[in-house]
């Protein structure tokens, strides 16, 4: 592991991350993808979902929701509406959001709103997102 | 003359306005600090958005984005961001000021102006105007990027269906925590990297990007959120920049209170010894008679 790529990922809140790291792992357009030191100039929207990055051989996961990311002179930039590493989520909250979100969702159907049913489904897949990090984060 | 009971109500009023302006100059200064540091923590975002959106502009052509069209100018949409509350000095004012003095210049020019005001300030003094399209008022307290988001989709969405060809933003930009200045700017249509800065032959390779999806896909993703971040920065702006505003006004407030009670404890003392004086006088007279 003599190489490493920089990663930061800036939020409007403020930069969440900023480390030299081995490799990163995100949700890109067209699924998750991985990034080593020296990738080519990539840029790829980032869906909601988990964001993980290896340094030394430990894994870290952030929660991750919707915005993009740039590769460029072996380093990796993610531009991200809101970023929240393990420890951080509060389970419970993300279990209560996917509760409403399910309900939501159920009610929707029967009075075809689809503005509130894509909201409903982006919070579904946010909570979903964090329950998933908050769970390895315990492990 | 006013008399002695006069004046000392007088103070005792002027004492209470002072500690009326004192606490909401160090509330305002709490606050200050507050939106500064949510101003601070959002630039880097910002500017890396800005760079990554100009890398993928920079080979692309404007005209294939609604939001980036170009159109003979009709009507031209003012966004005013400005506060929700007052007591903030000439911050609003000149703001709104300025606002006008654009929107009289498109009109003398023969186009049609639309107004779109983001805090009860700019929506109290414009509403009589007819000319607002739509308001988005007690949002400024704490605001969070949903409410940017919301101001951001409507005016894009007016420009995209034609409402309005041209889109300035007007806000109170904050330089330090002594000056604020009002500002324009572009907004839509976003212009592309070689319209802004043609000159500068900085374009990083842009070319040998991978991107995905496509380069156009990713500018419908990117350029709605651009509008979001412009919208998001000028309302935290206005944040810091109101409440530095009020800080000197309520300091220069303060200051004044102070002044006036001092004249007043001066005048209250003078009646206090002409009285004493009227006093004194009619004793000696009156004991004057009597040896006399």
């Amino acid at each position: 592991m003599a190489e490493s790529i920089h990663l930061e990922v800036v939020t409007p809140s403020g930069p969440i991350v900023s480390d030299d790291v081995d490799i990163v792992s995100a949700p890109g357009y067209g699924g998750d993808f991985g990034v080593l030191a020296n990738h080519a100039p990539f840029l790829s929207t980032i869906k909601i979902g988990s964001l993980v990055y290896k340094k030394d051989g430990k894994e870290n996961f952030l929660m991750v929701s919707g915005g993009f990311c740039e590769v460029s002179n072996n380093k990796i930039t993610f531009l991200v509406e809101s970023a929240e590493s393990g420890k951080e989520i509060d389970v419970d909250r993300a279990l209560r959001a996917k509760e409403r979100a399910e309900k939501r969702l159920a009610e929707a159907k029967t009075q075809t709103e689809k503005i509130n049913m894509a909201r409903a489904q982006a919070a579904m897949q946010r909570a979903l997102a964090r329950i998933r990090v908050a769970e390895k984060h315990g492990k | 003359m006013p008399s002695l009971k006069d004046v000392k109500m007088k103070i005792a009023g002027v004492k209470k306005t002072a500690q009326i302006t004192k606490a909401m100059n160090m509330v305002s200064s709490a606050r200050l600090r507050g939106a500064q540091m949510k101003m601070e923590a959002f630039r880097p975002y910002a500017g890396k958005f800005n760079e990554a959106l100009h890398s993928i502009s920079s080979n692309m052509k404007s005209g294939a984005f609604a939001l980036m069209q170009e159109r003979e100018v009709k009507t031209v949409e003012i966004l005013i961001v400005t506060s929700d509350r007052g007591l903030c000095g000439s911050f609003n004012a000149n703001i709104i000021k300025m606002a006008e003095k654009l929107m009289n210049k498109y009109e003398a020019a023969g186009k049609k102006v639309t107004l779109v005001c983001v805090g009860k300030k700019s929506n109290r003094y414009f509403r009589k105007t007819g000319k607002v399209r739509e308001k988005f008022v007690d949002i400024m307290g704490n605001f969070q990027m949903f409410n940017a988001r919301a101001i951001a989709q409507d005016v894009a969405a007016n420009f995209i269906a034609g409402g309005s060809d041209e889109v300035h933003l007007i806000y109170g930009s904050f330089i330090s925590v002594a000056r604020q200045l009002p500002k324009t700017m572009p907004f839509l249509p976003v212009k592309s990297v070689e319209a802004e800065d043609a000159g500068k032959t900085e374009t990083k390779q842009a070319g040998d990007y991978i991107y995905e999806p496509s380069p156009e896909e990713i500018m419908d993703v990117l350029l709605p959120l651009y509008t979001n971040v412009m919208v998001y920065n000028a309302m935290l702006e206005v944040g810091a920049s109101e409440h530095a505003a009020r800080m000197t006004a309520m300091d220069n407030a303060t200051k004044a209170c102070k002044d006036i009670i001092s004249n007043l404890t001066m005048v209250y003392n003078k009646a206090r010894q002409s009285a004493i004086t009227g006093e004194l006088m009619d004793i000696v007279g009156g004991a004057e008679a009597l040896k006399g």
